[in-house]
């Protein structure tokens, strides 16, 4: 199993037919994602050729979704399209099958476009959405897998450790820890690191908990906001399996923005030692360096007993 | 992007906001002008710097670094007085809680009408990550630090959030003038003001709008007596206005200048230059030289469109930085191949002339070509596949560390 994402999704791109999504659109079908289709206003009834399949440009997503039963879309817009791109979505998942995810790569959007976006996403309870500016999701397979945005597939492989991560190469980074100690991953989700944004760690870690895969699970933070705390707090009295955790930023100055939005120490609050003193007070095993999560994972897992050595 | 108090003064009466009347000013002159057209007896001399505690800082010679005078915004009475202020105020240092141990240069003064104030309030406009949607924020604990009241008095602060698909709902403004026990004609400019505030945060796209202190009048109307405005950078294509706004004296020129190469850069006080893809990867590869002994000169994210050029800027502006004895390049390959940056490494080290010691870790997309074109180059290069490896040796080459 997996969370929200596997084999089996039919994947929309919509802005499929710009420069980003037609390259991401190819690795994504290279890595073995089933792509269905794209959106662009003004280039329906054109095709895009992928890897080993021709399809079909709608001219809207309500066509795209009616025509192809696609559960997930990946947004390549660029930031000034995005939130409307996103609410389309919402409503043609939501209107025609009820449900749906939507990941968006794009970065830049402004902030108060997000808010209206999230405003109409929260009468939807069956829609959901990853993003924005971030890496997108993945769900590696036995050959292959389903790929949902623009991280590398080839560092991936099939496993039990699901990782939840605010930044995009430092996901990367996650992984090939994970993979360092001969873990694979169930989900990789990058939930990117705007201050506004769909899908937060919670949503993870309650999908991690049901997910019977998934094992242990790797959370990655950044500095700036409250979302590291309140997971750490949702997860010391909900979350059963073990967590590795690691904050980026220990070294930043406060009132400086950290290239992400959202990256920013503000008011003397948002600060790396906050965030890994609550993981520490909810049981999340703590690792101080990226470059050892791997191996406080692996003394995790032995721990639990999922591992001999 | 960050505006002064003038001008979001102005933006205020652009939105029927009430303010006082005032005048901006770049000279001891023009402020004694700005006086004698306001015709107040009493008036504010403010100093017009990007950073909040104004009125709480000092003002210091910039080349003896004398104090000059305590606190940067005065109340003056006389013409006489105006002139002492502003000539006090006007190319001096302002060192404020906000700004460092550096302060900013004053360059520019507003001079505003004073009023008889009968209380002083507290109002902020924010985006509220939490909730994902704009925030309210009011005080009957005006003229202090929110923080402090947050800390101290928290039941003085009262909240509400606009509807991001409705806006604010008038039983919401009603509430919030009660909740600050406004009354009569106070309490109906209160709901006018706040209203016309919601409107203006959507409308112009900000990310923040201050006042502190709003005031209600002995006459009994509300008026913002200062303004801190921020805006979301993202949606400036929306409002090309905004450029005319811009002071490039408040901001680092280094930071502007990655920007237009589509670099994210922050100078830090370290000895060790970091060039990273990724802006999580270069904060965690700041904390990794930290955790090795070494301290980091700069966070600096090449983005995901990296090339040659932009390298090579990064290089340029790593290696302006006086204090840089070393740099760490770590990339891990996604989109961005490391063969491409080892090439642009090679081109950008022969560009700028660089001296000092160069630790470089791929991983990812193409790592192997990429480590192979360094070491096959004649550049003095230490290369790495880890970051632990990456930081503690380039915390070695500098003779740093334990």
């Amino acid at each position: 199993m997996s969370i929200w994402i596997h084999e089996g999704s039919k994947v929309l791109v919509q802005g499929i037919t710009g420069s980003q999504g037609t390259f991401h659109a190819t690795r994504m079908a290279e890595y073995g994602t089933d792509i269905v289709g794209g959106v662009t206003p003004g280039k329906g009834g054109q095709s895009v050729e992928l890897p080993g399949r021709t399809v079909p440009v709608y001219e809207s997503m309500a066509e795209a979704v009616s025509n192809t039963g696609a559960d997930v879309s990946v947004i390549y817009v660029p930031a000034r399209f995005a939130a409307s791109a996103i609410i389309e979505a919402a409503e043609a998942f939501y209107e025609i099958s009820g449900e749906g995810l939507i990941v968006c790569i794009t970065e830049g959007i402004p902030t108060l476009d997000m808010v209206r976006s999230i405003g109409h996403l929260s009468d939807k309870p069956g829609v959901r959405l990853i993003g924005p500016n971030c890496p997108g999701i993945i769900t590696p397979g036995e050959k292959g897998g389903c790929k949902v945005g623009i991280m590398p597939g080839y560092i991936h492989a099939k496993g039990r450790i699901g990782i939840i991560s605010k930044s995009g190469t430092l996901t990367y980074e996650a992984v090939a820890q994970t993979m360092s100690i001969g873990e694979g991953q169930t989900t990789c989700i990058g939930i990117g690191g705007d201050p506004v944004s769909g899908t937060g760690f919670i949503d993870c870690l309650a999908a991690f908990e049901e997910d019977p895969e998934t094992e242990a699970v790797v959370l990655i933070g950044e500095i700036g906001g409250t979302a590291e705390e309140d997971a750490a707090a949702w997860a010391a009295d909900n979350f059963s399996k073990p967590i590795v955790g690691f904050v980026a930023g220990a070294t930043a100055p406060p009132g400086k923005r950290m290239g992400h939005a959202g990256a920013i120490i503000s008011g003397g609050k948002g600060t790396a030692e906050e965030k890994f003193a609550a993981f520490e007070a909810a049981g999340i095993h703590v690792a101080r360096d990226p470059s050892a999560i791997g191996q406080v994972l692996l003394g995790v897992l032995i721990e639990a007993g999922l591992r001999e050595s | 992007m960050n505006i002064h108090e003038y001008q979001g003064k102005a933006l205020f009466r652009e939105s029927g906001i009430a303010v006082q009347d005032g005048v901006h000013c770049i000279s001891v002159e023009q402020a004694l002008t700005a006086y004698d057209s306001l015709g107040s007896q009493v008036v504010a001399v403010k100093s017009q710097i990007h950073a909040g505690g104004r009125g709480k800082g000092n003002l210091y010679d910039p080349d003896t670094g004398n104090l000059v005078m305590e606190g940067g915004v005065k109340i003056a009475s006389s013409r006489e007085k105006v002139e002492e202020y502003a000539s006090n105020i006007l190319g001096n240092r302002l060192v404020t809680k906000q700004t460092g141990t550096a302060g900013k240069t004053v360059n520019n003064l507003y001079v505003e009408a004073g009023c008889s104030i009968a209380h002083e309030y507290y109002l902020a406009l924010l985006v509220d990550r939490e909730a994902d949607s704009v925030l309210i924020m009011v005080s009957t604990e005006g003229g202090m630090d929110i923080e402090e009241v947050a800390e101290k008095t928290p039941q003085a602060i009262h909240k509400a959030w606009v509807d991001p698909l409705d806006g604010l709902r008038d039983e919401q403004m009603t509430t919030l003038a009660d909740s600050l026990g406004l009354t009569g004609s106070a309490h109906g400019s209160f709901v006018e003001m706040i209203g016309r505030l919601a409107d203006m945060f959507v409308g112009l796209d900000c990310s923040m709008v201050e006042i502190n202190p709003l005031v209600r009048t002995e006459g009994g109307t509300m008026v913002a007596l200062d303004a801190k405005i921020s805006f979301d950078d993202n949606a400036s294509f929306r409002h090309p206005w905004r450029a005319e706004l811009r002071d490039r004296s408040e901001e680092e020129e280094t930071e502007v200048r990655a920007k237009r190469s589509g670099l994210s850069y922050v100078k830090l006080d370290g000895n060790i230059g970091c060039l990273v893809n990724g802006a999580g990867l270069a904060m965690a590869s700041m904390d990794v030289i930290k955790l090795y002994g070494g301290e980091p000169a700069n966070f600096l994210d090449i983005g995901g469109g990296a090339n040659k050029e932009s390298i090579t800027t990064a290089f340029g502006i790593i290696l302006e930085d006086p204090n840089v004895e070393g740099i760490l390049v770590n990339i891990f390959g996604g989109i961005i191949r490391c063969d491409m940056v080892a090439r642009s490494i090679i081109d950008a080290s022969a560009e700028v002339g660089l001296k000092v010691p160069l630790v470089v870790r791929f991983s990812g997309t193409n790592h192997e070509q990429g480590k192979e074109v360094l070491e096959s180059s004649d550049l003095s290069v230490i290369t790495t596949s880890t970051l632990a490896e990456g930081a503690e040796a380039i915390v070695g080459a500098i003779g740093g560390g334990d």
